[in-house]
């Protein structure tokens, strides 16, 4: 099992950097769009202190959800999840591995690209870092959800539009508490519980993600 | 419904070819075949089992597809190492090159997938098929689709080889297999539609 996870883990690392400007494409969006916030609602400091966790964690979700579409309609498309589907593992490890590879092609780089967004937006050293570690429990979460999704519109008509109605919605206690987390630690008041819902809500996500994707190829191949 | 009352059997060491007009559901015969899709009724059965259920089915199924599942930006070699390291299969460079030699594709070895002629990627897909050693169930979509003579001729050499060792081949062609094709029971699924 672990054999297929690295294979297709490595495979799809090794497609994306064939493919850089693609792969690149989430973050710039991610830099662009929070970038525009500081032009759109005026340069006060304070009041880009005050947005600035909003704005991040609803430009990383956008940007997550960007990708998160091709996850496997190319693979359906060519034939490549026919054979995986048909390699005997489990259809879970296949699931797990196309996600911990999108989050490491995106998630991983909207991470690396906080703290200096969040400079841009004037956050505090504690701020930034709270960020840092919400986006850290909470990207993954985004791939999870965005490939369950993925699976679930997989050779639809509007599968793009789709997707975004049925994934956003489950994504926002991510984007409540890993806002809500920065906010905390702005007034001072202890984040542990931000973390512990979001390491919760990742660890469910984590459980039920993969297998709810598996069969949902499983019926899209039917 | 595509077709119904379809009872057929495969034995090991022989070779079906499963014909058909257009849309009389052949391909789809294929991937109920090797648990790709369930049937509305009946069963599908290997060694008594039924596919999906069956142990050690899926290492002891080949199926080769419409699509040859390999990746535009991969090289020929990284998508046939890949699809046999999922498989199980032996996936070191010896092995691959000689796959690759086996069905004429050694010189494009090192070629983007998306720089091939249709025939070629045919051959890169069928590259598979030189990596088994066991006797197992082929099931070949169209295998002779877009390929030249020698092509051809190397595909048949496969498939006697494979029946040699008691495997067995289910597939599907609307080109006559041709003289130096092993031999081969007919079944026609136009009177099941």
């Amino acid at each position: 099992m672990l054999s297929a996870f690295t294979a297709i883990y490595a495979r799809d690392l090794r497609l994306a950097l064939r493919r850089r400007v693609e792969a690149l494409l989430p973050v710039v969006f991610f830099i662009v769009a929070v970038s525009l916030f500081p032009l759109g609602v005026g340069p006060e400091p304070q009041t880009l202190r005050v947005i600035a966790a909003g704005v991040v964690w609803v430009c990383a979700l956008l940007a997550s959800m960007l990708s998160v579409a091709n996850l496997y309609a190319l693979d359906h498309s060519d034939g490549s999840l026919e054979q995986m589907l048909l390699s005997g593992h489990p259809g879970t490890v296949m699931a797990a591995a196309k996600a911990a590879a999108h989050w490491t092609i995106t998630g991983a780089p909207l991470v690396l690209a906080a703290p200096v967004i969040g400079l841009l937006l004037d956050m505090s050293p504690q701020g930034l870092a709270v960020l840092v570690g919400t986006l850290l429990l909470g990207t993954p979460i985004l791939s999870l959800l965005g490939g369950m999704g993925a699976a679930l519109t997989l050779g639809l008509r509007s599968a793009g539009v789709l997707l975004i109605l049925l994934i956003l919605p489950l994504s926002i206690p991510a984007l409540i508490f890993g806002a809500g987390a920065v906010g905390a630690v702005d007034s001072g008041i202890s984040t542990s519980g931000h973390f512990s819902l979001l390491g919760a809500l990742l660890i469910i996500t984590s459980l039920v993600a993969p297998p709810a994707t598996a069969v949902a190829l499983r019926i899209a191949l039917e | 419904m595509l077709f119904k009352g379809v009872n057929m059997e495969v034995r090991a060491g022989s070779a079906v070819w499963l014909r058909g007009r257009n849309g009389r559901g052949k391909t789809s015969l294929l991937r109920l075949a090797c648990g790709l899709s369930v049937p509305d009724s009946g069963t599908v059965l290997w060694g008594g089992v039924a596919v999906r259920r069956a142990s050690g089915y899926a290492q002891r199924c080949v199926y080769i597809g419409h699509a040859n599942a390999l990746k535009e930006d991969l090289t020929v070699t990284e998508s046939l190492r890949f699809l046999a390291h999922l498989h199980g299969r032996a996936h070191d460079g010896q092995s691959i090159d000689g796959a690759l030699a086996r069905v004429g594709m050694a010189s494009r070895r090192d070629a983007p997938v998306r720089t091939l002629s249709q025939g070629q990627r045919r051959r890169a897909a069928l590259a598979r098929l030189a990596l088994e050693r066991r006797a197992a169930l082929w099931i070949l979509d169209e295998p002779y689709d877009a390929l030249d003579v020698d092509g051809i001729a190397c595909v048949n050499g496969l498939l006697h080889e494979h029946l040699a060792r008691g495997g067995s081949v289910l597939l599907t062609s609307h080109l006559s297999p041709g003289a130096a094709a092993p031999e081969m029971s007919e079944f026609d699924l136009d009177p099941f539609a």
